[in-house]
C-alpha cells in the first residue's frame, strides 16, 4: 500500500474551522448568510414527530376488529385530549357501557379493522439547533441547516463522552504530567471547561459535576472510571449522546499519560477564552474524534491558517508512539527502512526508528505511531 | 468502460481480476490460468475511497489495480479503463467484486413469533450477507411504542417483514406492518428515496400489506419464507434482498454505479460471497465445513452441514473497533483465563480500551500478542455460541421423540452444529491469518471452538474467500481450484476427545499409533490434559489408530478405538486430550502453568 501512515490527531493553534449545523429532519433555518453568531444562538428549528401509542381497542371494548370503526367516537386525523373518550360501546343497559379513553393528548393516527389496534400520536416535539461556536454563517442549506466558519484554535481528543457544551477554558494544573485531583476543582469553576494534565479519577469527576463544571479535558483516565461515569461498560466507541451532566475529553488514551506538551501549551495559552467542546467519538470507518474549538474573538473568519498534514512520513517528523512498550512517548523519526523487519512478536512488519528527547532510540512498527503537526 | 467482459465464453476465462471493497481496504487479486489450472498469482491493496475526500469507490479499486499491475507486469488499465479481453501480458477477461464498504448491508427483520418466522427472517437476511440490526417480533415483550421508536431510530438499509405460515395468522403480520408504517422509517443512505421493505410472509395478507405499506415504503413482495411450519423457503427472500442491495443500497453509495458497470457479475455483499465459497467447497468435497472470519468490527461464522447452510454475524465482536465489546460480552474473567501470565486487571482493561480507540495498531511485544490472542479466543467462542443458537432445526415443528430423547433434556438438542461430524474448520481474519506462527492460529481455533473427534484445520492465506465466492457465481472451477491451491493453508488435523469426556489431570487417557506415508510407525500414549504435535506435512496423509481408555471417547463411543486416514499441515497432527469442554485450573498459578505447558507443546511462542 502506498500511503500507510496514521495521520494523527489535529492540533492547530490557528485554523479555519467549519461546522455544519444540521437538523435531523427538514425544518426552518432562522439565520441568513453573513450573520455573525454567538455559540448560544439558534440557527434552525423543526418539529420531531411525536411518540406513537398503541391501544388494543377491541380487547378493551370486547368487540370484533372488523367492527371497530362503528364504536369509535373519533376518526383518523382527529385531535384528542388525554382522558377524552375515543371509543365506546352502546349496550341496552347503560351501566354495561365500556369507554376507551385516550392515554395522551395528540391525534388519532390509524384505526385498524384487522388488528383492532388504535394508534395515537403525541404532538410534535420542537427542537432547535444552536450555533455551538462563535462564527459567521457562510452557507445556508435550505430547510436543513447552516455552515458556520470561524478562526480558532482547534484540537482533537482521542476519546470523549458527553455532547456539545460551551464555557470558559481554565487550565487547573501547572504541568502536563500533573494529576487533576478533586482539590483542583473550586466552586468558581461552575460553568467552566477545565483542562488538566495526565490523569483524572472518578472522585474528581464527581466533584466537577457537583460544582457544575461543563467539561473536562485531560490526558488519560481509567476504563474502570469510565464505567463508573457511564453506569455501564462501554463496548463500542460510539459516544456523544450520553446524559451524564458533563463532557469529558481525553487527549492521549486510557491510563495515566501526560498530556502532549504542545496540546498543554496551546490550552494554557488560550485559557480564559470561550471554548466549544464535543465529546462525540465514533471509531469506525468515517472516524469522528472529540473536538475542542477555541475561536479568536477578534478574527471571526477569513484568515489564512495552519493546514493539516497530508503527506507520508519523512525523517525528522515528530511522532507519538500509540502502543506499548513506548506508549505516549513523543520523538522524531530517525530512520524509515523500506523493508519489513521482524519484531519481538516474530511478525514481519514495516517499522521506523524513533529518537526520543533524551537521545534514546527505539524500533516501532509504523502502525504504532501517529504523526504530530509541527 | 464496457460491461460484461463476455467476449470469451465463461469457461474460457484465462485472466480474472477480483476485488473486495472493505470498510478500510480495497483488496485486489489476480487469477491466471496456467497449464490448465487456475492459480492466484498477484495481489494489491489500497485504502477504500468511499468516504470524503474522494467519495468514489472506484478510486480505491483503480489504485489496487495499479499495485497489481506494478507487481505482475501485466497491463490492466488503459487510463481509467480496464483492458479486455486478455491478450498475452495485457488485459483481463473478467472483473468481479464484493463490497462491505460503508458498513455493508444493514437490515432489520420482523416476524410474528420470535423463535419461528422472526428467526427464519433472521436466517434469510444473514444468508444474504446482512448485518441484522434488530429483530422485531409480536412476542418480543417490547411495548408497541418501543417497537415503533426502534424502527424509526435504527435507519436500516432494508426491512424484511415476514410472519405467519400461508393461511396462518393475519393480525400479527398486519400489526407489524402498521408499526412500520407508523414509524415511517428513512433509509440510512440517500434521503430522497423510500426505504425498501421486503414482504415474505403469509401470502393471504399480501393485499393488506400493500394497502398499509405500499405508499409509505418501496414495497417488494416475495414468497413466504415459512410457507408451512415444517418448511423454510429462504432463497426467494435472499435473492430479493441481494437485488435490492444492488439497486437501492449500492446505487446510493458513492461511485458504485460506475463500479457496477465494470463488473462481469453482480457485486455481492462480502459475507454472502464468503458463504458461497464455503457451500461450493462443502458440495464438491461432500464434507461438513465451518468457516470463521474474525475481523476488526465483526465476526462472521458460516456452517455447511449436508445441504443446510447457515451464517451468523456477531456485529460487535471483533479485534479492533469492537475489541472492547468482547470484554463486555465475554467478561474479564473469561479473557483472563487465556492469558498465560499474571496481569493486573485494571491494566488489561486500559490496554483493551486503547486498542479500541487506536484500532490500527499492532502488538509489538510478545506479551501484547498473547493478550490479543486471548481476547480472540473469547470473541470466537461467543460468536460461535451465537451461531449455534441460530443454526437450529425449525422450531414449531411437531416431531415424535423416542424415550431416550425424552430423557435427554439438555436444552441444545436442536442445534445443527455437531463438532464430531465436522470435517473442515477454516479460519480467516487478521488475528488468525496473520498470526506470526501458524501454531498460534491452530491453538486459538482449537481453544475457542473445541473441535471433537478428527477435524482438519486451515486458515485463509490472504483473505481471498470473498473474491472466490463471487467468482464461483460465474466460474466455479476457477473458484474452487484457487481455493484449494492458494487460498487455504492447511494447518493439520486435530484429534480430540468427544463432548462430555472429562477426566483428572495425568489420568490414563488414550494411546495412538500413526503409520506415516513412508511406513514409519509412531506409537505413544498421552495422559489426560495434554497436547502433543506429531509432524505431518501438508501434502501427506497418514493412518492413525486411536485407542481411548474406557471412560474416554474419540467419536466411536467410550473406550472404542477409531482407525482413520488423516491429513497433515504446517503444524501437523495435534493430539488433544484436554477434555471437552477444555477445563482450566481455578487458581491463577496452576492455570498459568497449564497454559504455558500447552503453548510449549504446540510451539506457539518463542522461548
Amino acid at each position: 500500500m502506498t500511503h500507510a501512515y496514521t495521520p494523527g490527531l489535529r492540533i492547530s493553534e490557528k485554523t479555519q474551522v467549519v461546522s455544519h449545523r444540521i437538523l435531523p429532519l427538514s425544518g426552518d433555518v432562522t439565520v441568513k448568510k453573513g450573520d455573525v453568531l454567538k455559540a448560544g444562538d439558534i440557527v434552525a428549528m423543526t418539529h420531531l414527530p411525536g411518540k406513537v401509542h398503541a391501544i388494543n381497542a377491541v380487547n378493551r371494548l370486547g368487540v370484533q376488529p372488523k367492527d371497530i370503526r362503528e364504536y369509535m367516537t373519533k376518526k383518523e386525523g382527529d385531535s384528542v385530549l388525554k382522558d377524552e373518550i375515543i371509543a365506546e360501546t352502546r349496550p341496552w343497559i347503560k351501566m354495561l357501557k365500556t369507554v376507551l379513553l385516550s392515554p395522551i393528548t395528540g391525534t388519532i393516527e390509524t384505526i385498524s379493522n384487522v388488528t383492532g389496534q388504535v394508534l395515537l400520536r403525541e404532538p410534535p416535539k420542537p427542537i432547535q439547533v444552536f450555533a455551538y461556536i462563535d462564527g459567521t454563517v457562510i452557507e445556508i442549506l435550505e430547510k436543513e441547516g447552516v455552515v458556520i466558519e470561524t478562526t480558532a484554535t482547534f484540537l482533537q481528543g482521542i476519546f470523549g463522552v458527553g455532547g456539545e457544551t460551551v464555557g470558559e477554558l481554565v487550565v487547573v494544573v501547572n504541568n502536563p504530567g500533573d494529576i487533576l485531583t478533586a482539590e483542583c476543582i473550586q466552586p468558581a469553576h461552575k460553568d467552566k471547561i477545565l483542562a488538566g494534565g495526565a490523569y483524572i479519577q472518578s472522585d474528581a469527576i464527581d466533584q466537577a459535576k457537583k460544582v457544575g463544571v461543563r467539561g473536562i479535558i485531560v490526558g488519560g483516565f481509567d476504563d474502570e472510571d469510565l464505567t463508573k461515569l457511564l453506569g455501564y461498560n462501554l463496548g463500542v466507541a460510539i459516544t456523544g449522546s450520553e446524559d451524564i451532566g458533563i463532557t469529558l475529553i481525553i487527549t492521549e488514551g486510557f491510563g495515566r499519560i501526560p498530556m502532549a506538551q504542545r496540546t498543554f501549551d496551546l490550552l494554557k495559552s488560550r485559557s480564559g477564552n470561550k471554548t466549544s467542546i464535543n465529546g462525540a467519538t465514533q471509531i469506525r470507518a468515517g472516524v469522528v474524534r472529540p473536538e475542542i474549538i477555541i475561536p479568536y474573538s477578534d478574527k471571526i473568519s477569513g484568515e489564512a491558517a495552519d493546514k493539516p498534514i497530508n503527506r507520508g512520513m519523512e525523517i525528522g517528523d515528530p511522532v507519538r508512539v500509540i502502543r506499548v512498550p513506548h506508549f505516549g512517548k513523543i520523538g522524531k523519526i530517525k530512520a524509515l527502512p523500506f523493508s519489513p523487519q521482524r519484531i519481538e512478536t516474530e511478525a514481519k512488519v514495516r517499522i521506523l526508528e524513533v529518537e526520543f528527547p533524551d537521545g534514546s532510540t527505539a524500533i516501532v512498527p509504523r502502525a504504532n505511531v501517529e504523526m504530530i503537526e509541527k | 468502460m464496457s460491461a460484461g467482459f463476455y467476449e470469451k465464453g465463461d469457461n474460457d476465462l484465462d485472466v480474472i481480476i477480483a476485488t473486495d471493497c472493505g470498510s478500510t481496504t480495497t483488496k485486489a487479486i489476480l487469477i491466471e490460468k496456467k497449464d490448465g489450472v487456475y492459480r492466484q498469482t498477484y495481489r494489491g491493496g489500497a485504502p477504500t475511497t468511499v468516504e470524503a475526500p474522494f467519495e468514489d469507490v472506484t478510486r480505491g479499486v483503480l489504485n489496487a489495480f495499479a499495485e497489481v499491475e506494478e507487481l505482475s507486469g501485466r497491463k490492466i488499465l488503459d487510463g481509467e479503463r480496464i483492458i479486455t479481453p486478455a491478450r498475452g501480458n495485457v488485459g483481463v477477461d473478467m472483473y468481479v467484486s464484493t463490497s462491505s464498504a460503508g458498513g455493508g448491508l444493514q437490515m432489520m427483520v420482523a416476524g410474528a413469533v420470535k423463535t419461528m418466522t422472526a428467526q427464519s427472517a433472521q436466517r434469510a437476511a444473514l444468508g444474504a450477507g446482512a448485518i441484522v440490526m434488530d429483530v422485531i417480533a409480536s412476542n418480543d415483550k417490547r411495548l408497541p411504542h418501543e417497537k415503533i421508536d426502534l424502527i424509526r431510530q435504527l435507519r436500516p438499509d432494508i426491512i424484511l417483514l415476514s410472519g405467519g405460515t400461508d393461511g396462518g395468522t393475519v393480525s400479527h403480520v398486519v400489526e407489524l406492518a402498521e408499526f412500520i408504517a407508523a414509524a415511517n422509517p428513512k433509509p440510512r443512505l440517500g434521503m430522497t428515496f423510500e426505504l425498501p421493505v421486503v414482504y415474505a410472509g403469509n401470502k393471504d395478507v399480501q393485499e393488506k400489506i400493500k394497502e398499509i405499506l405500499g405508499k409509505k415504503t418501496s414495497l417488494h413482495i416475495t414468497e413466504n419464507i415459512r410457507p408451512t411450519l415444517e418448511r423454510e423457503n429462504l432463497i426467494p427472500a435472499r435473492q430479493e434482498i441481494q437485488k435490492l442491495f444492488l439497486e437501492h443500497v449500492m446505487a446510493q453509495a458513492p461511485g458504485y454505479k460506475k463500479l457496477m458497470s465494470w463488473t462481469g457479475a453482480p457485486i455481492m455483499p462480502t459475507p454472502a460471497a464468503e458463504g458461497l465459497i464455503m457451500q461450493a467447497i462443502a458440495r464438491k468435497q461432500q464434507i461438513n465445513v465451518i468457516g470463521i472470519d474474525i475481523g476488526g468490527a465483526t465476526t462472521n461464522i458460516f456452517s455447511v452441514y449436508g445441504a443446510v447452510f447457515n451464517r451468523t454475524v456477531s456485529a460487535n465482536l471483533g479485534m479492533s473497533y469492537s475489541i472492547s465489546n468482547v470484554l463486555v460480552e465475554a467478561g474479564l474473567e473469561n479473557i483472563l483465563r487465556w492469558v498465560p501470565f499474571d496481569i493486573d486487571e485494571s491494566d488489561l482493561r486500559n490496554r483493551i480500551k486503547n486498542k479500541m480507540i487506536r484500532p490500527t495498531t499492532i502488538p509489538q511485544t510478545l506479551e501484547e500478542l498473547k493478550i490479543e490472542q486471548a481476547i480472540s479466543r473469547e470473541a470466537l467462542r461467543v460468536s460461535f455460541e451465537q451461531h449455534k443458537s441460530l443454526a437450529v432445526g425449525l422450531k414449531g415443528v411437531q416431531r415424535e421423540r423416542d424415550i431416550s430423547e425424552a430423557f435427554k433434556q439438555d436444552g441444545e438438542g436442536e442445534t445443527l452444529i455437531n463438532m464430531l461430524t465436522l470435517d473442515l474448520l477454516v479460519g480467516s481474519g487478521g488475528v488468525l491469518s496473520n498470526a506470526p506462527r501458524r501454531s498460534q492460529a491452530m491453538l486459538m481455533m482449537t481453544d475457542a471452538l473445541q473441535p471433537e473427534g478428527f477435524t482438519r484445520i486451515a486458515v485463509d492465506s490472504i483473505f481471498m474467500m470473498p473474491h472466490l465466492g463471487v467468482l464461483a457465481t460465474v466460474n466455479e472451477q476457477a473458484s474452487t481450484e484457487v481455493f484449494e491451491k492458494d487460498c487455504l493453508i492447511h494447518l493439520g488435523t486435530c484429534v480430540s476427545l468427544a463432548k462430555g469426556s472429562m477426566g483428572k489431570p495425568e489420568e490414563n487417557c488414550l494411546s495412538y499409533k500413526i503409520t506415516m506415508p513412508d511406513g514409519r510407525k509412531t506409537e505413544e500414549s498421552l495422559p489426560y490434559g495434554h497436547l502433543r504435535v506429531v509432524p505431518l506435512a501438508s501434502d501427506q496423509e497418514a493412518e492413525i489408530e486411536v485407542v481411548p481408555a474406557k471412560k474416554f471417547d474419540v467419536g466411536a463411543g467410550k473406550g472404542k478405538p477409531v482407525l482413520k486416514k488423516i491429513s497433515g499441515g504446517i503444524v501437523g497432527v495435534v493430539i488433544d486430550t484436554r477434555g471437552r469442554p477444555v477445563t482450566l485450573a481455578k487458581d491463577k498459578a496452576s492455570r498459568v502453568a497449564q497454559l504455558q505447558r500447552w503453548t510449549k507443546a504446540i510451539d506457539a511462542y518463542p522461548e
